[in-house]
């Protein structure tokens, strides 16, 4: 007997760990379509009828076993609010850095630089870069072109006045062609050869002193602030003003980099094969896509890895939680679920009456968890430091997917934390039962 | 403590629950231990080791760097002990993937660090050798390097004679015994006279100075002593303790200690539902008992300790386990990430003290309404089942 029953649990919790397996990847059409048919089944079939109709009962009663249900609902809410804003931190951060720069254009770094702060771009590589093939004119003839330099500054934080780094970026004449998504939403451009500075929306709210007009002391010298800008990526956390402003201001002879706009389809391919072709410039090219996509890796799998690992880790804790809600639901209504099984219930629409009340309850905290998750962080800004020394902001999203992923996960809680329960419910000895007090 | 088998007994009455309980005490006392010691080990920096410590770094931004000729100046402001400077090399070895920091250092680097464990004969044979380096234990492990070995790094910042190729020889390994700094055991370290001469783009030029003070009392006059040497020049100085400006870079990571108190009080809010729950419900099954041992001579207060000590017991047993049982996933973590994610690999003593006190404070508040309940009951009533 014994032996019979360790054998069917082990049978169950395999299949349990293959159901769950499955389970995560499921895409919602799929899931839909099996609620589908366990609600037909429900509404249908006989045992389904009688399940549904077990189920009522028990669910009837949660309101008189608030205590233990609660453990449910908050214990899941609490682990998919988690697992969603951690998740939704590193998908604000890719999608930021993702959205900055596109296919059609280009950044061009010296030969093993990784990132803007280590390279050197001289000044007479710059004639060389413009005359490359590849590179989009504009209505004047000249490339497309904008050289730039972007140095790190100390700016206090808005959240509490301690000093941030936040990347100033001198950039050369043609960077509003070059990047046409920014658009200046209060005040004007600098003008060149003064020294003003335009500001990204992120960074001025997250650092003091960047409202239009003011006037900021930037390396010995007074700078003023003259427009805002939004451009919905990563360059709103910066500050702009023009190169050639900003290069003597900080005794920098060379630009870091040169950002091109490519001409055509093929003028990424056109423009890496001249740069190839010429000895004197020994750089390094990519779209500015893959550039940025680049510096989003690390930090996004740091995020996601560890939102995953914590939410597994809680999932477990609320697993027990919820197990330990059920077996004493279940025990406590050992008479209730007797006299039912007396009645004529079979073991089928007992375990799916438990089943369905687990899973409700794992539902409405997988929707509480992520609706908090949702109102608390959707749209939050941070900002942390990217691969430039300087901050980065941008927002946690919160997006459908992700909401969808935490509700996946309730509800694997429930199913884990409702078919022991139930099974016990299904097996437990008439008899005996009855006479429970 | 002679009710001690007393309580054991009860709270063993109903196995499949308790261990339930145990094993969610269990999990959120484990996940505690591995943020915790995260939180600890990035707010740290600052402890007796480095306290008389202070950087000197460009005020205008972390990437500008400062000329070598403030060495003399620093040294000879009252008040200051030692000085040494350093400056970032960025070097990245086989692949980028493989970060850790690298950079070049004064001659008396070590006598500032004394917490970086190098063997005397090691230290002479590197202190002779102009192209040798150091590397930290962790490092070494982690690349299989041995003293002797010669390491090619690649510049992404300073080529050496038109190309980014440089190496270096290995002459020793330094290992540190404090865990909170066991982070630094990821570094590659060499000497600046041979950055300065075999770079292409700097020369006379540092990232930063380390300065150690008579004592802490005063830095703030040596600080601003130093920062003067260069006011209104265009390589303005600021000057802070190292604790300061190490957590000035993790700070600027994102506000860990937030993320990480959020998700704690999430976890801790739901175990504490859940240990209660289970309390109430130990003590509405043993209603009856708790009326025989009052009627039996019991004190009311005894009936209520007994059902308190019994959750905090329940709770301490989980959460022990759970603070000891951290470090080990720790380390399957760090190893795992392939050194990406360097966790500490014991439990800081910190740690272990607020576990303590979270412990002792949880199992009081999950147990007091169900204790109370337990010493308020009414023996008449709560035998004959009412």
């Amino acid at each position: 007997m014994r032996i019979k029953r360790f054998l069917s649990n082990a049978g169950v919790f395999l299949l349990l760990v293959v159901g769950l397996v499955v389970w995560m990847f499921l895409s919602w059409p799929m899931v839909l379509g099996l609620a589908v048919l366990a609600a037909l089944w429900l509404f249908l079939t006989r045992s389904g009828r009688l399940a549904l109709a077990a189920a009522q009962v028990g669910i009837a009663g949660l309101p008189q076993r608030l205590g233990a249900s609660s453990v449910i609902v908050v214990g899941i809410a609490g682990v998919v609010g988690v697992l969603v804003a951690m998740l939704a931190m590193g998908e604000g951060f890719r999608a930021t850095l993702a959205s900055t720069g596109g296919t059609d254009t280009a950044i061009i770094l010296r030969g093993g630089s990784q990132a803007e702060t280590n390279s050197v771009i001289t000044r007479d590589q710059v004639p060389l870069i413009q005359s490359l093939d590849g590179i989009q004119r504009g209505s004047d003839g000249r490339a497309l072109i904008s050289p730039e330099l972007s140095q790190v500054v100390n700016l206090p934080s808005m959240a509490d006045g301690t000093d941030s780094n936040v990347q100033f970026r001198g950039v050369g004449p043609a960077a509003w062609q070059v990047r046409p998504k920014l658009k200046i939403v209060e005040g004007r451009r600098f003008n060149p050869g003064l020294r003003e500075i335009v500001v990204g929306r992120g960074a001025q709210s997250q650092f003091r002193g960047l409202e239009v007009g003011h006037k900021l002391k930037l390396a010995q010298q007074e700078w003023t602030v003259v427009g805002a800008f939004e451009s919905g990526d990563s360059h709103e956390s910066e500050l702009w003003a023009d190169v050639d402003v900003l290069g003597p201001a900080y005794q920098r002879q060379a630009f870091q980099s040169v950002t091109a706009k490519l001409d055509g389809a093929t003028g990424f391919k056109r423009l890496k094969a001249a740069l190839a072709a010429d000895p004197r410039l020994k750089l390094d090219v990519m779209t500015t896509h893959d550039y940025y996509a680049k510096q989003s890796e690390n930090l996004t799998k740091l995020i996601n890895i560890l939102g995953k690992v914590i939410g597994a880790i809680m999932a477990l804790g609320a697993i027990f939680g919820a197990l330990n809600s059920m077996y004493a639901a279940v025990s406590g209504r050992a008479r209730e679920i007797a006299t039912m099984r007396a009645l004529g219930f079979r073991g089928l629409p007992v375990v799916t009456a438990v089943m369905l009340e687990t899973m409700l309850l794992a539902l409405v905290g997988g929707v509480i968890g992520a609706l908090l998750a949702w109102l608390l962080f959707n749209g939050h800004s941070v900002s942390t430091l990217g691969n430039n020394f300087s901050q980065v902001v941008f927002q946690f999203r919160v997006s459908p997917d992700l909401l969808w992923t935490g509700l996946k996960w309730a509800l694997g809680i429930g199913l884990v934390g409702g078919l022991f329960p139930a099974l016990r419910a299904a097996r437990m000895e008439v008899t005996d039962a009855l006479r429970a007090q | 403590m002679k009710y001690l088998h007393l309580i054991w007994a009860s709270l063993f009455r109903s196995r499949t629950r308790t261990l339930l309980t145990l094993l969610s005490v269990f999990v959120a006392f484990f996940l505690f231990g591995m943020l915790d010691s995260v939180r600890v080990a990035f707010n740290s920096g600052g402890d007796v080791t480095g306290a008389n410590r202070m950087v000197v770094a460009s005020r205008l931004s972390i990437t500008q760097m400062l000329p070598y000729r403030l060495d003399p100046q620093i040294k000879s402001i009252p008040g200051v002990r030692k000085s040494t400077y350093a400056a970032w090399f960025g070097g990245i070895y086989q692949d980028p993937k493989n970060f850790f920091p690298n950079f070049s250092v004064g001659p008396d680097y070590l006598d500032l660090y004394p917490e970086f464990q190098l063997p005397a004969a090691q230290r002479k044979a590197w202190e002779a050798d102009r192209q040798g380096a150091i590397v930290g234990e962790t490092l070494a492990k982690k690349f299989g390097w041995k003293v002797g070995d010669t390491i090619p790094m690649q510049a992404t910042i300073f080529p050496t004679k038109g190309s980014n190729d440089w190496s270096f020889k290995l002459d020793g390994i330094f290992r540190i015994d404090d865990v909170k700094r066991k982070g630094q055991e990821q570094m590659l370290l060499f000497h600046w006279n041979y950055f300065d001469e075999a770079n292409d783009y700097v020369k006379g030029r540092v990232g930063w100075y380390i300065v150690q003070v008579e004592n802490a009392g005063v830095s703030n006059r040596v600080a601003k002593a130093i920062d003067g040497l260069s006011a209104n020049s265009d390589h303005e100085t600021k000057t802070q303790t190292e604790e300061a400006f190490n957590q000035s870079f993790a700070k600027q990571i994102g506000d860990i200690g937030l993320i990480v108190t959020a998700i704690m009080a999430a976890v801790f809010f739901t175990l504490l539902l859940l240990t209660g729950n289970t309390m109430a419900q130990a003590v509405r099954e043993r209603i009856p008992e708790l009326a025989v041992l009052k009627t039996i001579g019991f004190q009311d207060r005894a009936v209520l300790a007994l059902v308190l000590f019994e959750s905090i017991l329940l709770v301490a047993i989980g959460a022990v386990l759970g603070l000891f049982f951290a470090p080990l996933a720790m380390q399957v973590v760090s190893k795992g990430s392939g050194g990406f994610i360097a966790l500490p690999d014991r439990l800081p003593p910190e740690s272990w003290a607020t576990g303590l006190v979270l412990m002792v404070l949880f199992g009081v508040l999950a147990g007091l309404l169900p204790a109370l309940r337990a010493m308020r009951l009414n023996i008449v009533d709560a035998l004959a089942g009412r």
